[in-house]
């Protein structure tokens, strides 16, 4: 059961980042990897959003599941790393700054926006 | 891409993620983090994502491979078990509560290194993969 519940959020969270991903570049075009950027500040706020939820399902099916799947690390650091390749540094430094900032800012909302629940 | 098309891509990603997902799971009941510990199991599981995509993309993109690879490979491997497999939401608030734990270094700790093993990971990929598979030359 446990199980199910991972993979049913993370099916429905990897197929949110793609999608997200497809329309951040048709809107933004190829500068900054801006869908990933989104995914992983929405993903962080939402699962400190559910640090004020006891459900152990909960956690599993929108935790470990789809905010889990819905962000991501290694795309992160793959555009990261062309940004650098490709001569954009100042963007690559940027990626990282903004993202790091950004995810923990987001994370920190999430904590405390549920803690009076 | 037509509406089919785009709806299997979506599908490879849903199934690839779920697994990766998955296997992530999995590796936090086989090795898990007690509370105020540091996040060991998180860090290894990004950094293996990030190594593993490094390879993938390169293997895809530049390098020659008789057989042209299958067009949802990529979204299923890449986009689906690697994102699925890798993820920032736990990275983001473990550091967050080792941060508020009392020892701030440890967060800052974990925040640097997961960044600079994920980054020395996916080019690391990369870079072996090219050394050791023919890299795709032009035509002639």
């Amino acid at each position: 059961m446990n199980w199910l519940l991972v993979m049913a959020g993370a099916a429905v969270g990897a197929p949110l980042r793609y999608l997200t991903d497809r329309v951040a570049k048709a809107r933004f075009g190829l500068g900054l990897p801006w869908g990933t950027f989104a995914v992983n500040v929405v993903g962080s706020f939402v699962l400190g959003l559910l640090t004020g939820v006891s459900s152990e399902r909960l956690h599993l099916l929108l935790g470990t599941g789809l905010c889990g799947a819905l962000t991501t690390y290694s795309t992160f650091s793959y555009e990261t790393l062309k940004l650098y390749e490709g001569g954009a540094k100042g963007y690559a430094v940027l990626n990282v700054a903004g993202s790091l900032a950004a995810g923990l800012g987001a994370v920190w909302l999430g904590v405390e926006t549920a803690r009076p629940w | 891409m037509g509406t089919r098309g785009e709806l299997r891509v979506v599908g490879a990603v849903a199934a690839g993620g779920a697994l990766g997902a998955t296997a992530r799971y999995g590796a936090a009941l086989l090795w898990p983090t007690p509370v105020h510990a540091f996040p060991w199991t998180t860090l290894t599981v990004n950094a293996a994502g990030c190594a593993a995509l490094g390879v993938l993309m390169v293997l895809l993109t530049e390098t020659r491979i008789r057989v042209a690879p299958h067009p949802l490979l990529r979204p299923f491997l890449g986009t689906g078990f690697c994102g699925g497999f890798t993820t920032f939401s736990t990275y983001a608030l473990d550091t967050r509560r080792l941060l508020e734990a009392g020892d701030p270094a440890r967060g800052l700790l974990y925040l640097g290194a997961t960044l600079l093993t994920a980054l020395a990971a996916v080019w690391a990929g990369g870079a072996v993969t090219r050394a050791v598979v023919p890299v795709r030359v032009t035509p002639t």
